[in-house]
């Protein structure tokens, strides 16, 4: 096992190097094979690795690989090694599955694309980035993948870079993210200088001997470490960048939302959560930050009109579920909304491409209608994906996983009615929102004003190849079978998820008794989630009429529009920060320092051009000068 | 010897010393120039000679023939410049060399 | 002997240089990366000799304990000048620096320099001789010497070959250097003669004038002397007017020099004169000093921002980066000192690329303009690889050497200062941004419409920009005049990064990339020297330390939940 682990990381990114430096025409046949096959082969090294770990004893199951150690000065030797232990692994086993059926996916959905060999290079370079992080045992090295996924979301979201939005979109994603990056590495400053170490299984040893619970410097490091999740995944108040990260093509998008990048934040609050456990106030600030998320993200994907930003809050939401869980205490119930949410959502996104890449590339729903004959396939797997997101009953993933999340909300003792209030009302909201695209996009007459330029048959034809359908199949079985591994506690079930996760994450300490014991509390959930896919049935299928009317009206227009907009945070960035900072630049242009020094040379020159008048060049006056001078001098001399 | 006081000559001296400054000032000539330099001089060397003979030093004298060989000297290079100024500007006025400064 | 000839080869070299151009232009060019590269050579054999192994310390007194060689002989006995050179880790990772960089700085200007060939390897040369005579030099006279010797071929290098402005821009550069230097010169002086007159031995040996007993005023006002010297040089905030416009007036070697090296010499003195002679006073200008830096780290950030030549806006980032230095050195302990190290490292070569890219870039299109450019990378993808590459290096991306330099600087001054270093990582958001603005500036977006730029800015092509979903792009790529054409076509051939600038950007990304995995070979080298200078100038203030928190009541409180992986293999 030792052996294959560093191999893991190491095929996407020797296929990034090697697609990156190949240079030249390399024919797309061999971009594709050297695109996807090495991810596979990691997917297929991370199965072997999954069967020997699930073989081992539950205490065998960690697995470490030491490289070697980056700097050596002092007391500070980071190492460049790998760890992994089931938490690992359930990410590691995310990231290569659902990576490669995106890379298979894309395959077909960029061909011909002027670029093909960068996007494969980049994706790659993406993947790679998130194995290290997921698999790094130092949280200096950890930086290197989590830096490393924001490089390559960067060039991905501004991979079209001939439009001047797509860069700016990217560089809205990489700035943001580096604001959250900042406080991690003033986390990491502060850890050290603590701790004595950057090793994340020592750092939390001794994390948990040296600070008290409740402790200054606990709760300090946890809220650093907070921040930088916060920034990757894209939870408030650092969440503006990923609505707009839909520039970039749709598999790119799926591979940000579902298997890397905004997972990497609820990974390392898990993978830290000694620190959390520590510092109570900083729990509570992630768990009020993932209920306020779920909140805010469900109501702007409830006014979106492009399918990839109302899939993109959904995704803001969904994390904001995590976020609630990691709050809760609840470790390994976020890790497995993680894991179900990376499968329904890469679902949706892969579905969503198919859909607009048929409706030549237009990306309002309000123009869409009535798919659902001419897209068959697409249809029901974008189906399975939104019950999944809603949260469906009984045959879901996304119900399992995200049913436990609700459950521990309310019966963990770090959770309250309140916060378990919210996660319910963000249910209703999921379910109306995911519907809505359901019923927009599929139901209904065709509405698009724009001429079709194809007929029905043609464009069921279009980019459907194999390579395209069959991570949708894979994806939607999953979607729906990835939950049944985890069924409620109250029915009995196997728990095997959290078992798998118990040695690393313990599970909650919960209450006992009452309400949040009773199944009442679940079937509240259950009957919400189903009500609300009726009512967005209502809304958006039956009697859009109701809705067209209410929408109508003015102070609904206003709301809308701001809930289009994010809430205006674009808007409070811009004025605080961007217009400041532009404003800034450009009053300092010429360098005012500069131009202060220089003032020097200016009273320099000045006094030059008055001394130079009396280089007269006239010989008289000089010698006028010369004797007036020496009898000046003399008279000085005598009369003294 | 009924000796001419030295104040006179000094005075002598001054008083010339003054018409030649005056002069080298206020003409625009070369030559003029030239001339009231040499009338500098000479105030000088009359002053050198006034001391030394008040005093009976030979030093007086020693310097008025310094004096004099400078003098001889200073008007053969000023006389020559003045021609050469003649040939190339055309002129003898004083300020129209002042062109030499850029 | 191997110390004079560091200083000898590169010296001959600018001769041989000298009288061959005439004949051969390119004989000329060979034979000056021949003499860099021998430079280069000699200096690797010491490092080999004497840093590979497994050598242990060498006896000696403090400061010279790390010398590995050293060479004295006397100069100006009478007033007590020595020739005294010597070499440890620091010196020797200044001098392959010097080499690398120069002989990278020869490649860069194979083809931008047509004229007075001979005489602009010459300078060169020199340049990297007195560079080399700065970094080895262990007598203050010698060190002035050569400080000061410096100036002059770059003085020429900027004022001959540079750009439109190029004269402006090489006063402003000698006046400012050499201000700073007389006051180091006075400084040096002082020091001089309050060493003899304490201990009747008046020398310039800089192993001999270490621990002078001064009192606190002298202290202070000599060493506010070479601080200004070597501020200038960095250069620290408010005098660091010289660099934008030297850097961006000198031709592309030049700028690398600067970039590279020359500013590097502030760092250099720093560590090994400022603050080892005096160590009392310059501690306490501490705060100070990282207030400059700090806010250097800032105004850098905020000026390579609002840039709109290409080259002004790489000087820039200089200015930011320098600020990093500063705060690393004033935070003198062996973290920030070694962040140090290996920043002027990593710095000299990532800023050294971006010189080099803006260069090649001026060669084919005839500006720096960031106005006019845009759009390149369809155009150009080697040239944007690399300049992403660079861009990533100069914003500290983890995984590349400046980013270990700047986070070994910040934890070195975290335990010192911890508002600085906090602040000072802000500076790294900021870094984000211009890094991504010059991206996007040159690289990105559509091609710059044409007919707007008289020079030979390249024009979108209709394939490259068109992208589904992106409606806007086509629509300026579409306007490409005829009359454009060929220059397009001329600049499509053959106008990427050619055989020999691939071989350079190579060799820079190799290093960067090698010393953000593996630093640890710049960190052996440079630890004896630096044990050495904390030994000589221990810090004052007390550190944090680490394993010692700061909770009065560790434990106070039960632990609920079992430590996560503890007691595991």
């Amino acid at each position: 096992m030792h052996a294959v682990l560093p191999f893991v990381p190491f095929f996407p990114m020797v296929a990034f190097a090697v697609l990156a430096l190949a240079g030249g025409r390399m024919a797309p046949r061999i971009i594709a094979i050297t695109g996807v096959a090495p991810t596979a082969l990691s997917a297929l090294l991370t199965l072997i690795t999954t069967g020997a770990f699930l073989g081992a004893p539950p205490d065998g199951r960690v697995l470490s690989v030491s490289f070697w150690t980056w700097v050596h000065i002092g007391g500070f030797a980071p190492k460049i090694a790998f760890y992994l232990d089931p938490l690992s692994l359930v990410m590691m086993l995310v990231v290569t599955f659902v990576g490669s059926l995106i890379l298979l996916y894309s395959v077909e959905f960029m061909k011909g694309q002027e670029g093909y060999r960068r996007f494969f290079a980049y994706m790659n370079l993406f993947i790679g980035s998130m194995l290290i992080l997921v698999l790094s045992s130092d949280l200096l090295f950890l930086l290197v993948g989590w830096e490393g996924v924001g490089l390559s979301s960067y060039l991905l979201i501004g991979f079209w870079y001939g439009d001047p939005a797509n860069g700016a979109a990217a560089r809205k994603a990489f700035i943001v993210t580096r604001v959250g990056d900042t406080a991690l590495l003033v986390g990491l400053l502060l850890i050290f200088t603590q701790l004595g170490s950057l090793d994340i299984q020592n750092t939390m040893g001794s994390a948990q001997a040296e600070w008290a619970r409740g402790s200054g410097m606990a709760t300090a490091a946890a809220l650093l470490i907070l921040s930088g999740a916060i920034g990757k995944s894209a939870q408030l108040p650092l969440q503006t960048w990923l609505p707009d990260a839909m520039a970039g093509p749709t598999p790119v998008s799926a591979l940000i939302h579902a298997a890397t990048m905004v997972t990497a934040g609820v990974y390392l609050v898990a993978r830290t959560h000694v620190v959390f456990d520590l510092a109570p106030a900083a729990q509570m600030v992630t768990a009020i930050i993932g209920a306020a998320t779920l909140l805010y993200a469900g109501l702007s994907a409830l006014a979106q009109t492009d399918i990839k930003r109302v899939l993109a809050y959904s995704t803001i939401s969904q994390i904001g579920y995590m976020f609630l869980a990691l709050g809760v205490g609840a470790w390994s119930a976020a890790i497995f909304h993680l894991m179900a949410h990376a499968f329904f959502k890469a679902l949706l996104f892969l579905a969503a491409g198919l859909v607009i890449k048929a409706m030549g590339e237009e990306h309002d729903i309000r123009r869409m209608g009535g798919l659902r004959k001419d897209l068959p396939i697409v249809f029901w797997t974008f189906l399975i994906g939104a019950a999944s997101l809603a949260a469906f009953p009984l045959v879901t993933a996304g119900f399992f996983s995200k049913d436990l999340v609700v459950d521990l909300t309310l019966s963990s003792q770090r959770g309250n009615l309140f916060l378990w209030v919210v996660a319910v009302v963000g249910a209703l909201v999921t379910s109306l929102y995911a519907f809505r695209v359901v019923f927009l996009v599929f139901f209904g007459d065709p509405q698009s004003t724009l001429p079709r330029s194809t007929s029905p048959q043609e464009r069921r034809g279009r980019g459907f190849g194999k390579a395209s359908v069959v991570p949708l199949l894979v994806l939607a079985t999953l979607a729906v079978a990835g939950g049944w591994m985890q069924l409620p506690r109250q029915w009995g079930g196997p728990s095997a998820f959290t078992d798998f996760l118990q040695p690393v994450l313990p599970a909650p300490a919960t209450r006992v008794g009452g309400f949040a014991e009773s199944a009442a509390p679940q079937v509240i959930v259950a009957v919400i989630s189903v009500a609300a896919i009726y009512l967005s049935y209502l809304l958006f299928a039956r009697r859009p009429a109701v809705v067209a009317g209410v929408a109508e009206h003015p102070l609904f227009q206003r709301l809308s529009n701001l809930a289009l907009s994010g809430w205006g945070f674009d808007r409070l960035y811009g004025a605080v920060f961007v217009t400041p900072f532009l404003w800034l630049t450009r009053g300092g242009r010429g360098d005012v320092i500069d131009a202060g020094v220089s003032t020097i040379a200016w009273l320099a020159r000045l006094l030059q051009r008055l001394l130079r008048r009396s280089q007269s060049g006239r010989l008289r006056y000089y010698v006028a000068a010369a004797s007036f001078g020496v009898i000046a001098f003399i008279a000085v001399g005598i009369l003294r | 010897m009924s000796a001419i006081p030295m104040g006179y000559a000094l005075g002598l001296a001054a008083i010339l010393f003054a018409l030649g400054l005056v002069g080298v000032l206020v003409r625009r000539n070369i030559i003029f120039v030239l001339a009231s330099i040499e009338v500098m001089l000479n105030a000088a060397g009359l002053a050198f000679l006034a001391a030394g003979a008040r005093w009976g030093r030979a030093d007086g004298q020693v310097m008025f023939v310094f004096i004099l060989a400078v003098a001889a000297a200073e008007v053969s290079v000023g006389l020559a410049i003045a021609l050469k100024c003649r040939r190339h500007l055309g002129t003898l006025d004083i300020d129209a060399i002042s062109k030499l400064k850029d | 002997m191997i110390l004079v000839l560091l200083i000898a080869v590169p010296f001959a070299g600018g001769f041989v240089a000298l009288f061959t151009a005439r004949r051969s232009p390119q004989f000329c060019r060979w034979s000056a990366l021949a003499s860099s590269l021998a430079g280069l050579g000699l200096s690797l054999s010491l490092w080999v000799r004497h840093f590979t192994g497994a050598g242990g310390p060498s006896a000696g007194t403090a400061g010279s304990r790390s010398m590995v060689q050293q060479v004295d002989v006397g100069w100006i006995p009478q007033a007590g000048i020595h020739f005294h050179l010597g070499v440890d880790g620091l010196s020797l990772i200044m001098l392959m620096l010097t080499f690398a960089l120069v002989a990278l700085g020869v490649l860069a200007s194979w083809r931008g320099i047509k004229d007075r060939i001979g005489l602009f390897h010459l300078l060169l040369l020199w340049t990297a001789a007195s560079l080399a005579g700065v970094f080895t030099a262990l007598d203050l006279f010698l060190f002035y010497f050569f400080f000061e010797m410096m100036l002059v071929p770059l003085y020429f290098l900027i004022s001959v070959w540079g750009h439109e402005d190029r004269r402006r821009a090489a006063i402003k550069f000698f006046i400012y250097t050499q201000a700073g230097g007389l006051l180091m010169l006075v400084a040096i002086l002082g020091l001089y003669f309050l060493h003899g007159s304490t201990t009747g031995i008046y020398t310039f040996d800089y192993l001999q004038l270490l621990g002078t007993a001064l009192s606190s005023r002298a202290a202070t006002w000599l060493m506010l002397g070479f601080f200004m010297a070597f501020a200038v040089k960095l250069p620290a905030l408010p005098l660091h007017g010289w660099l934008p416009d030297a850097h961006s007036q000198a031709p592309t070697a030049g700028s690398v020099v600067l970039a590279g090296l020359l500013i590097k010499v502030g760092a250099y003195g720093m560590i090994r004169f400022l603050v080892p002679l005096f160590p009392g006073a310059s501690f306490r200008i501490t705060d100070v000093a990282m207030a400059l830096g700090v806010a250097g780290i800032f105004y850098g950030a905020f000026m390579a921002f609002s840039q709109t030549d290409l080259k002004r806006l790489v000087a820039y980032t200089s200015v930011s980066h320098m600020g990093f230095v500063l705060l690393g050195i004033f935070a003198w302990n062996e973290l920030a000192l070694q962040g140090v190290v290996l920043q002027v490292v990593c710095h000299a070569f990532s800023t050294g690329g971006l010189f080099m890219l803006a260069g090649a870039l001026e060669e084919r299109l005839g500006t720096r303009d960031l106005e006019k450019m845009g759009g390149l990378w369809s155009h150009l993808p080697r040239f944007g690889g690399v300049g992403m590459f660079l861009a990533m290096a100069a914003l500290g991306l983890p995984g590349l050497g400046n980013f270990v330099a700047e986070f070994l600087i910040l934890l070195g001054t975290y335990r010192v200062n911890r508002p600085a270093a906090i602040v000072a990582a802000v500076g790294l958001v900021l870094a984000t941004v211009y890094a991504l603005w010059f991206v996007q500036r040159v690289f990105h977006g559509p091609s710059p419409a044409e007919g707007t730029t008289a020079g030979p800015g390249p024009t979108g092509a209709p394939a490259t920009t068109a992208a589904p979903g992106s409606a806007a792009a086509p629509a300026t790529a579409t306007a490409s005049g005829t009359a454009e054409k060929p220059r397009l076509t001329a600049l499509r051939r053959r106008a990427d990064l050619n055989r020999r600038e691939v071989a350079m950007m190579f060799v820079v990304a190799l290093v960067i990339l090698w010393l953000g995995l593996y630093p640890q070979t710049l960190v052996r080298t440079a630890k004896e020297t630096n044990d050495d200078l904390l030994r000589l100038a221990p810090p004052p203030t007390e550190e944090i330390a680490p394993n010692v928190s700061t909770d009065l009541m560790p434990l106070a409180s039960p632990v609920l939940v079992p430590p996560a992986g503890k007691n595991r293999p």
